[in-house]
């Protein structure tokens, strides 16, 4: 499934929710199916710097397409960077780097694009996209 | 005065508006607090009628406004029971005046001299200690305190030798709301000639300090916590530390005579107050000390401890809550977390709720590594809250509970 596709998947689902209510328990419940990542991965390098919740990313490279596995300590900024698994795991680097994040917008969560907002979300996509540029950069060399 | 809620909350402007669709519960006073009109007024009334420059000018507006911003010295002064009002100096606030002091001690202290700070200190209160002991070779020493969140006096006495020459200890803990027994602490340090800085910044919303009383060396605290504006607080220092300590900036205002080859400092408190101060802020702060005296100080206290002791009453009810802090010397801050849920994704659900919280490690991370948790939820209530506002809190706790675990 291309970038675009599962934001479009993500947006239909999304909107099936009448209030922000539904919404968090539908991020808990994301969160909460976020598969477990091996605790050896945890490690000081592999966290992104927010103020108030820890974020583990992982990534590794398999046939061409970037595999990103992650962890929070905090259920509802799991559940964020479940959403954002979903929607760059498995892809390409190039098609990483030249998707837009609107979709965060439609799927309400634009309250936590905010920089000073502690979970950190746009540290997570600058992060993932660091990723998808270093694999790039790998491949054309 | 009778204390009348409701006409208080009136006072507060921001107190009626909405967030995300709720009432605004702004329980997150430790932080910063409200603004009453009173103090809003002040602010408008500066700029609207006789904002100048202050000190210098021989023009009426400028006569006007240094008259009020010295008024409002004098008021702070009165307020505190300084013994003279040219011992208050008006800092950026807290932080500055930490500072300000740490700068004047790094001529003073030498290698293997000690300075004792407290477990419980707020990050302001450690960093700039650590900066002056990397500087002079002095030794940083920590009181260490109990699982109730409360200094152990007998550490401390221990601690005390005739090398000691600075004990800072916050007054209350920003993290955990324990009242220190300052009194105890600056006497015991007096006993063996070391000077005391004690930090305010959270106390002088809920108590008087006394520091003619106290014999405090040195107080600082903030006019934003005091219903006043960001950017503008006080250090205290007792006349003889104002003649000892050097100027820490420099700059106009400061200076009494200036040649090329030599510059003569200025009088306290002008010395410790370089360049154009923040006169609205100064002036603003003194509205802002009329206002909670006109309330009262036993009044504030006597409601904010009711709405301590419902508030922990009623979140102990929640099962897995457990609260930090529980010495039986404390004001109005509850600091908890629930068992196994990150206190970061409590605080967003009652952010969606209305309700005003922080929640992290309170700029206090050794306190967190104490306890060895990540951060806490911290409600802090002032005086225009109410038992309701406790209502909505437990409930939005409650809700959270739910969803989250």
């Amino acid at each position: 499934m291309t970038i675009e596709a599962i934001q479009e998947e993500l947006i239909d689902e999304f909107s099936m929710f009448e209030d922000w209510m539904q919404r968090y328990e539908y991020m808990i419940d994301l969160g909460k199916s976020l598969p477990l990542i091996d605790e050896n991965l945890k490690t000081e390098d592999k966290l992104i710097k927010g103020c108030q919740s820890k974020v583990w990313l992982n990534s590794e490279m398999k046939d061409g397409q970037i595999i990103f596995t992650a962890d929070s300590d905090a259920i509802i900024t799991k559940g964020i960077i479940a959403v954002l698994v979903r929607v760059f795991s498995n892809q390409k680097p190039q098609d990483i780097l030249d998707a837009n994040t609107d979709f965060i917008d439609e799927i309400g969560l634009k309250e936590h694009l905010s920089p000073t907002r502690a979970n950190g979300l746009v540290s997570m996509i600058k992060q993932m996209k660091m990723y998808a540029l270093a694999y790039q950069t790998q491949l054309k060399n | 005065m009778p204390f009348n809620i409701q006409k208080i909350r009136n006072d507060f402007p921001i107190l009626s508006r909405k967030v995300n669709g709720y009432p605004l519960v702004y329980l997150d006073n430790a932080a910063t607090s409200q603004k009453p009109k009173q103090v809003i007024d002040s602010i408008v009334d500066y700029y609207s009628n006789y904002n100048a420059n202050i000190h210098r000018g021989v023009h009426t507006l400028s006569q006007e406004a240094t008259d009020a911003y010295e008024a409002s010295r004098k008021k702070i002064q009165t307020h505190f029971n300084a013994k003279e009002a040219f011992e208050i100096i008006f800092t950026a606030g807290t932080t500055h005046g930490i500072n300000l002091v740490a700068n004047g001690f790094s001529g003073i202290l030498k290698k293997d001299d000690e300075i004792i700070v407290s477990a419980m200190e707020h990050h302001s209160n450690i960093v700039p200690w650590q900066m002056l002991c990397e500087k002079t070779g002095a030794i940083l020493k920590v009181i260490p305190m109990n699982e109730e969140g409360v200094l152990i006096f007998s550490e401390y006495e221990k601690l005390l030798s005739e090398k000691t020459k600075l004990v800072f200890v916050n007054h209350i803990s920003n993290a955990l709301g324990t009242i220190n027994p300052i009194e105890k602490i600056i006497k015991k340090a007096h006993e063996v000639g070391a000077v005391v800085l004690i930090d305010g910044a959270q106390s002088c919303s809920h108590i008087k300090p006394d520091l003619q009383k106290l014999d405090v060396d040195f107080y600082v605290t903030s006019a934003h916590k005091m219903c006043g504006p960001t950017g503008v607080g006080i250090l205290y220092m007792k006349e003889e530390w104002g003649n000892k300590l050097p100027p820490y900036q420099g700059g106009g205002e400061m200076i009494a005579e200036v040649t090329f080859e030599k510059t003569t400092y200025a009088t306290l408190p002008h010395k410790f107050e370089a360049g154009t101060p923040n006169i609205c802020g100064g002036i603003a702060f003194g509205a802002a000390i009329d206002y909670l005296n006109s309330i009262g100080f036993e009044a504030i206290e006597k409601h904010e401890n009711e709405l301590l002791k419902y508030a922990s009453e009623k979140l102990l009810e929640i099962e897995g809550l457990k609260i930090y802090g529980t010495g039986p010397d404390k004001t109005s801050v509850v600091s908890f977390n629930i068992e196994g849920i990150h206190p970061y994704d409590i605080g967003t659900i009652v952010d969606k709720l209305g309700i005003a919280v922080r929640t992290g490690h309170h700029c206090a991370q050794p306190i967190m590594d104490f306890y060895k948790i990540p951060g806490t939820v911290r409600a802090s209530f002032a005086f225009y809250n109410t038992l309701e506002e406790v209502d909505a809190l437990v409930n939005a706790v409650k809700k959270a509970k739910m969803m989250l675990s």
